[in-house]
């Protein structure tokens, strides 16, 4: 009797080790890197949903190369060191061929070196700072040329402004950003006391001095702007003293890089309206593509309140290339397809199509929208055609004469365009 | 071209419409309709000079309409070619005619389009409306639109305000016009630089930010003389502006020393007089601010009232928690401070996880009360705003009430008693172990209270206590252990202290420079700013 079982249990284990790798040589699998608990929960959970439907959407296609996509999510919790290690689960246990991920800088920036060290392939789908390059992620959000700067045009050539307030949380994202667009605002002429720069902790509730700070800086006889890049649930404060102070969008307007559809939904969005944001993609503009994908979101989610918003189209365009480049390599190999990606299309929700380019960014519109008392968007403004990603700045110092470029013969993520060399600049 | 003449058919059918239901509409609006029904077919970067046509052919009966369109409450009904507004009554939605305010209920979500308003059509609209009510009959409106105009005086609009000023018999109106009047003369180049500057000596009582915006732009000017004359005046301005705006950073400093007063009066009892260190009082905090939500989710149609409600309900439910905290866990942890510290921030994870799985870990949203939001306008550089001004006194009344309380009650007495010496009171036939629960229900209890006033300042969610913890402990050290004169002013300095070194260190080093400060007082007076005396103090 004892006999019999082992070999029973011999013969079965023998038979999932000839099994497994004959699953696995059956599926495509996609790892998805999002927070499912933690501070970050509320924005990645619809990032991996948005994952779990693309993959659903392609398996009903047909899968990719004749197999199945198989998505495998882990939970890296908000905690930043955790992200390396998932990673490194993700690439080493579970073999997938490529990730989606990642929300925050700084967890983009504790994966990544997991990334390198064993050659995966990640997607990163939200607006960032830039001044970074790796051969083995593809940023699908904007760069800062690709909203901040813009956003700021917008407000100098078509409302006037001459002064701004340039007010953030205090961390990597906004202190760069903030750095990049006072280079920038210098290098337009505008006087170093015309920029008023303001940090705040992550969940500041009480804005009373800093707003009337803003009151004050805003009655010198010059139109003014604030250009927030406050993340988080500390902008419902923000904006409610605004309100109570009496500060009204016609008077001093409030550009946003992280408010969106997401983050004003359920949310009272009376002492909102008419303040502005800068991003790639609304729900409220109206294309095929557009609605199409909203139906489809809704579908999936099974819920018809649920909102789209730009890291979501982020990663739909990601995804998509994803795809194409896989079938145009003819295989799930990260080298090939990593070539395979650059030069890739796909149309923008938002119209126009978007094109992979060699330093791994994406060419994408730019809009900037007004919102309105449903929470949604009204574009007010958009550039013409499509602006491509910049990995480096043009407006720092130490990165204006870098560019990066993965094809032959550069092949390199930092090459400076004045010593001609690869400066092996760290990221 | 089709598209014209269609919409031409529909003017003129409007026209004919209008013609026919003389009665019903009103006599303007058979000019208007045509124009209303460009506005509802017009893409957004059209709609101004639709506006403009609007504002000429009509009186000041045209303000509900532009209200309404401001309000972003304005809708398009496509098959009838008419405007109607959707209001909210009591939770739904309803549409009404926008002049006769006649009820459309015939009309569902799917038959109108909403018409949209940006930035620049909200500046239009808001001038708009001042101007036309600049002939109203209240003075205080009449003001109103003056004020309102004062950022956009074009000739226009000085030209009305120059036929009305003599006539005007308000003095307080006559005065804004004639400020309107001096900006418009300061302004104008081609005029004699005396003339100039007679009108900037004029400008120079006026706090109005738009007149300093105006004197800022007059001292780029090309004559000197006027140059000077602005400088003066700015120079004038400015000293009045500054007294104000220390005014105004002393009732910020009130005003977050109120809420950390509100956060930590709780702590002070639990704390400081019955000496548990109880690191769930955040979410006895947190627990009246979601009582707060639920309350304004049973009556939805009396946001108004919701927060005489949320009070007693956010006390009876953060106090009752309490008493089952100190019935449950603490009371037998009696005299193992370290126990006690563990214990209670286990259930501080516990409630806010408790919160987290019942209403989801997003924020969610407490709406203010109409008589709370706002501000009280004293002049154009100081305002208060009423929900922080409410909040001061509140948080004042609940202290008041409290050393009422436990002076002059006889559940005071037995606290008082218990805190002080807690085996001669047993000897006295006190029962301790029932004055603990009621002690420890007050102080959370009271934390409750502060949930519902902080509801109204900050996002409520499970992290919502964990935010405040920190600062009341801070306050009721600082203030001296079992003392709650000491809570009270320690929470003031505080928070006048952070407001006043705020605009010159920034948010971040504020914070850090009080908490250096509090570590280094600690050192030197380790029981506080009033430390306890005598006997009670072994």
């Amino acid at each position: 009797m004892k006999i019999k079982t082992l070999t029973s249990a011999i013969v079965l284990s023998g038979a999932t080790l000839i099994a497994l790798p004959s699953l696995a040589a059956d599926t495509i699998k996609v790892g998805v890197l999002h927070s499912l608990s933690g501070t970050m929960a509320i924005s990645e959970t619809t990032l991996k949903d948005t994952v779990l439907m693309m993959v659903d959407e392609q398996n009903k296609k047909g899968g990719l190369l004749g197999k199945k996509i198989e998505a495998v999510v882990v939970d890296p919790a908000s905690n930043w060191p955790l992200f390396a290690e998932k990673g490194r689960e993700l690439l080493t246990k579970d073999k997938v061929d490529v990730i989606f991920g990642s929300w925050t800088s700084v967890s983009r920036k504790s994966v990544l070196p997991v990334l390198e060290e064993l050659n995966g392939l990640m997607f990163y789908p939200v607006q960032y700072e830039g001044e970074e390059s790796s051969k083995n992620v593809f940023y699908t959000g904007a760069a800062p040329n690709q909203q901040a700067i813009p956003a700021v045009d917008y407000l100098m050539n078509e409302l006037g402004v001459e002064r701004f307030v340039l007010a953030g949380t205090d961390y990597v994202y906004p202190r760069t950003t903030n750095k990049i667009l006072e280079a920038y605002l210098k290098g337009k002429g505008v006087a170093e006391k015309d920029i008023m720069i303001n940090y705040t902790p992550f969940g500041h509730s009480d804005w009373q001095s800093i707003v009337s700070d803003i009151k004050k800086f805003g009655s010198e006889g010059m139109k003014t702007a604030v250009v927030s890049t406050i993340n988080g649930d500390a902008n419902v404060p923000f904006y409610k003293e605004l309100g109570n102070q009496g500060i009204s969008s016609e008077d001093i307007p409030v550009v946003a890089f992280s408010v969106g559809e997401e983050e004003l939904s359920g949310l009272d969005t009376k002492p909102l309206v008419g303040h502005l944001a800068a991003w790639n993609y609304f729900q409220s503009v109206e294309t095929p593509e557009n609605e199409e994908f909203i139906k489809a979101w809704h579908a999936y989610t099974k819920n018809s309140d649920r909102v789209t918003n730009d890291p979501m189209e982020a990663t739909y365009i990601g995804f998509k290339m994803w795809a194409n480049a896989v079938t145009k390599a003819g295989t799930t190999d990260v080298d090939a397809v990593e070539q395979a990606m650059i030069g890739q299309t796909t149309p923008n929700l938002t119209g126009g199509v978007a094109v992979m380019n060699k330093n791994h960014h994406l060419s994408k519109p730019v809009l900037i929208g007004e919102i309105q008392d449903d929470g949604q968007f009204e574009v007010v403004w958009e550039t013409d055609g499509v602006v491509a990603g910049d990995a480096w700045s043009d407006f720092l110092p130490g990165s204006k004469d870098l560019i990066s470029d993965w094809t032959a013969p550069i092949k390199c993520g930092n090459y400076n365009t004045k010593t001609k060399t690869c400066s092996g600049q760290n990221y | 071209m089709r598209r014209i003449t269609l919409r031409h058919c529909i003017a003129l059918c409007c026209c004919l419409f209008g013609l026919l239901s003389l009665p019903s509409s009103g006599a303007e609006s058979t000019s208007l309709d045509p124009l209303l029904v460009e506005l509802g077919e017009a893409k957004m970067k059209d709609v101004e000079p639709i506006l403009v046509r609007i504002e000429a052919a009509s009186d000041d009966s045209i303000l509900p309409l532009f209200r309404t369109l401001l309000e972003g409450n304005l809708y398009y009904i496509e098959a009838e070619g008419q405007v109607v507004g959707q209001f909210d009554v009591d939770g739904q939605t309803v549409y009404k005619d926008v002049f006769t305010q006649q009820v459309r209920s015939d009309l569902q979500k799917g038959d109108v389009g909403k018409i949209r308003v940006n930035n620049k059509l909200r500046g239009y609209l808001r001038n708009a409306m001042a101007r036309i009510q600049l002939t109203a009959k209240s003075p205080s409106v009449r003001e109103r639109a003056v004020r309102e105009l004062l950022s956009k005086l074009d000739d226009d609009t000085v030209e009305v305000l120059e036929g009305l000023y003599p006539n005007e018999p308000n003095k307080k109106v006559k005065d804004v016009m004639g400020l309107a009047l001096a900006m418009s003369t300061a302004s104008q180049t081609q005029l004699a630089p005396s003339n100039r500057i007679a009108a900037i000596e004029k400008m120079s009582t006026s706090l109005e930010s738009d007149v300093r915006n105006l004197l800022n732009r007059l001292t780029r000017d090309d004559s000197a003389a006027v140059v000077d004359a602005a400088n003066v005046a700015l120079e004038k301005i400015a000293q009045r502006v500054n007294r104000f705006a220390f005014v105004d950073q002393l009732f910020f400093g009130l005003s977050l020393g109120s809420v950390l007063l509100l956060a930590s009066i709780g702590l002070a009892i639990t704390f400081g007089v019955m000496g548990v260190i109880n690191m769930a009082h955040g979410e006895m905090i947190m627990l009246g601010a979601y009582t707060t939500y639920v309350v304004q989710l049973i009556m939805p149609n009396y946001i108004d009232y919701s927060i005489w409600v949320a009070i007693p309900a956010a006390f009876l439910v953060s106090g009752l928690m309490g008493v089952l905290i100190e019935r449950l866990v603490i009371c037998r942890l009696h005299g193992r401070p370290l126990e006690t510290l563990l214990a209670t921030f286990g259930i501080s994870l516990i409630l806010q996880q408790l919160v987290r799985t019942i209403f989801s870990p997003l924020n969610r949203q407490v709406s203010t009360p109409s008589w709370m939001s706002g501000s009280w306008e004293i002049n154009p550089v100081l305002s208060l705003t009423l929900n922080r001004l409410y909040i001061l006194a509140f948080a004042l009344l609940v202290f008041i009430v409290l050393v009422i309380v436990l002076k002059k009650t006889s559940l005071g007495l037995n606290v008082r008693a218990v805190s002080q010496n807690r085996n001669m009171a047993k000897a006295m036939g006190v029962k301790t172990n029932w004055v603990d629960a009621m002690t420890f229900g007050l102080g959370s209890g009271i934390a409750g209270i502060a949930g519902v006033a902080l509801s109204q300042l900050t996002n409520v969610g499970p992290n919502l206590g964990q935010s405040y913890i920190i600062d009341s402990f801070m306050v009721v050290v600082f203030g001296g252990v079992g003392n709650l004169l000491g809570t009270l002013v320690a929470a003031f300095t505080l928070g006048i202290a952070t407001k006043f070194l705020e605009p010159t260190t920034g948010a971040v080093l504020a914070a850090i420079l009080v908490l250096v400060f509090i570590i280094l007082f600690i050192q030197k007076r380790p029981k506080g700013l009033f430390p306890q005396k005598g006997r009670a103090a072994e």
